[in-house]
């Protein structure tokens, strides 16, 4: 028997969670793929997530054209998120972006990955803030 | 397949003069195929008239549980089946992060809770933990998956020849979605609910009760019909009744709710002896 296409609830739940948070979050799924950002992300990102939709880990881990606090670009395996994902295992760092509205913000990302029950790997998790106006 | 209703109250059994006719028992629902292949889904009071009602105990019988909520399991010791020795009866139940399913259940198999210890039971008991890939019982073949409601819970697909039961009893799909249902790949129980010939669903209020009781880990009948209309079920069974709830006040919200929203599809009471026939799609029942 095969289930219908359906998320796993801890996934339907993170991102139900995040609908209600006035934190910015950011869910992927195990390969890396965008499922969902919440309002507060749309701040930061400069994009609606209406607009955005799903989006593969090679087109956000770029997009936002990611650099270090001295401007250098940071590679996709060096985000908190691409970490916790390849990984396995929760990560942090301040980093540089620029949102699709062209402005460039200073944040602090802290992810993690998304275990479900009996071990399920379901992706990956993560928060962030700006640090400065 | 034949599905007859064992107990649909929820919460707590709920037995007196005014739940006479839905009966006051908690969760249990018998399945059996054409080849006489017997699934219990969930143990609760109501499991105890079903063992009273075996002729004889048959070789197998498969108890899945939805989740260890006392409401679930209450009636595990009082099903003769599991005090029968050589009777293999496989026990199918959500572990927890932290303890398997061996470990849940024998909180409530043991003293105080109970004078018989889970290992001390005299039938050929085998315990299994889902979710896990589709179970082949018999003619049945059984899918679960986790949904939303508090601890871990699962619901059933079990298909047959006949046509597909979707049982998902403790349920709150609509948890954190203000303009439910949202699409089907993000809504709890889709995957088991999908197309299914008879839905039963938690329904345990009414809007404005639920209103005070998000995040309990149910339902509202509208909620419940709203989802049976999203998975395209071909016949809805609201279960999971509030025990405050007298048989009156059941049909006329039942009532209310059909003439107000039409369904397109057959909402049917879900009172306790109710059976109903599965049959190349088709639901009949005796009630």
């Amino acid at each position: 028997m095969r289930l219908m296409a359906q998320k796993a609830i801890e996934v339907i739940l993170a991102r139900q969670l995040a609908s209600y948070l006035g934190l910015p979050v950011f869910i992927v799924d195990p390969d890396g793929t965008l499922l969902f950002y919440n309002d507060p992300a749309e701040a930061i990102l400069g994009e609606r997530f209406a607009e955005t939709g799903e989006l593969p880990m090679a087109a956000w881990s770029t997009r936002f054209r990611p650099t270090d606090v001295d401007g250098s670009p940071l590679p996709p395996e060096a985000l908190p998120l691409v970490i916790a994902l390849q990984e396995r295992r929760p990560a942090h760092r301040d980093l540089f972006i620029e949102g699709l509205d062209g402005q460039r913000r200073h944040i602090e990302v802290t992810a993690f990955p998304l275990i479900g029950q009996a071990g399920r790997y379901l992706g990956g998790v993560a928060i962030f803030w700006e640090l400065s106006g | 397949m034949r599905v007859t209703i064992w107990g649909s109250r929820g919460s707590i059994a709920a037995p007196g003069p005014e739940t006479l006719r839905y009966g006051g028992n908690t969760a249990c629902v018998s399945v059996t195929g054409a080849d006489a292949t017997l699934l219990v889904l969930d143990a609760g009071t109501g499991i105890r008239r079903l063992g009273a009602s075996l002729s004889r105990i048959p070789p197998r019988i498969d108890v899945m549980l939805t989740h260890l909520h006392l409401d679930h399991i209450l009636g595990l010791g009082f099903f003769p089946p599991l005090r029968t020795p050589g009777c293999a009866v496989h026990v199918w139940g959500p572990a927890s992060a932290t303890l398997d399913l061996p470990a849940r259940l024998g909180r409530y198999l043991s003293p105080p809770l109970f004078p018989v210890f889970l290992r001390d039971l005299e039938c050929d008991l085998t315990l299994h933990e889902v979710p896990c890939p589709p179970i082949r019982v018999g003619e049945f073949t059984i899918g679960a998956d986790l949904i939303c409601h508090p601890d871990p819970t699962v619901g059933y697909r079990v298909a047959s020849p006949d046509g597909v039961l979707a049982y998902l009893t403790d349920h709150e799909p609509a948890l954190g979605v203000p303009d439910f249902p949202a699409s089907p790949e993000w809504t709890s129980g889709y995957a088991i609910a999908a197309n299914a010939d008879l839905l039963i669903h938690d329904a345990q209020y009414d809007d404005a009760e639920y209103a005070v009781r998000q995040g309990w880990g149910h339902s509202s009948l509208q909620h419940a019909l709203a989802f049976a209309q999203l998975a395209k079920a071909r016949h809805l069974v609201p279960f999971h009744l509030d025990p405050a709830h007298a048989d009156d006040e059941l049909d006329r919200r039942l009532r209310r709710l059909i003439d107000d929203r039409r369904p397109d599809f057959a909402v049917m009471a879900g009172y306790e002896g109710r059976e109903f026939v599965v049959s190349q799609g088709t639901v009949t029942t005796n009630g």
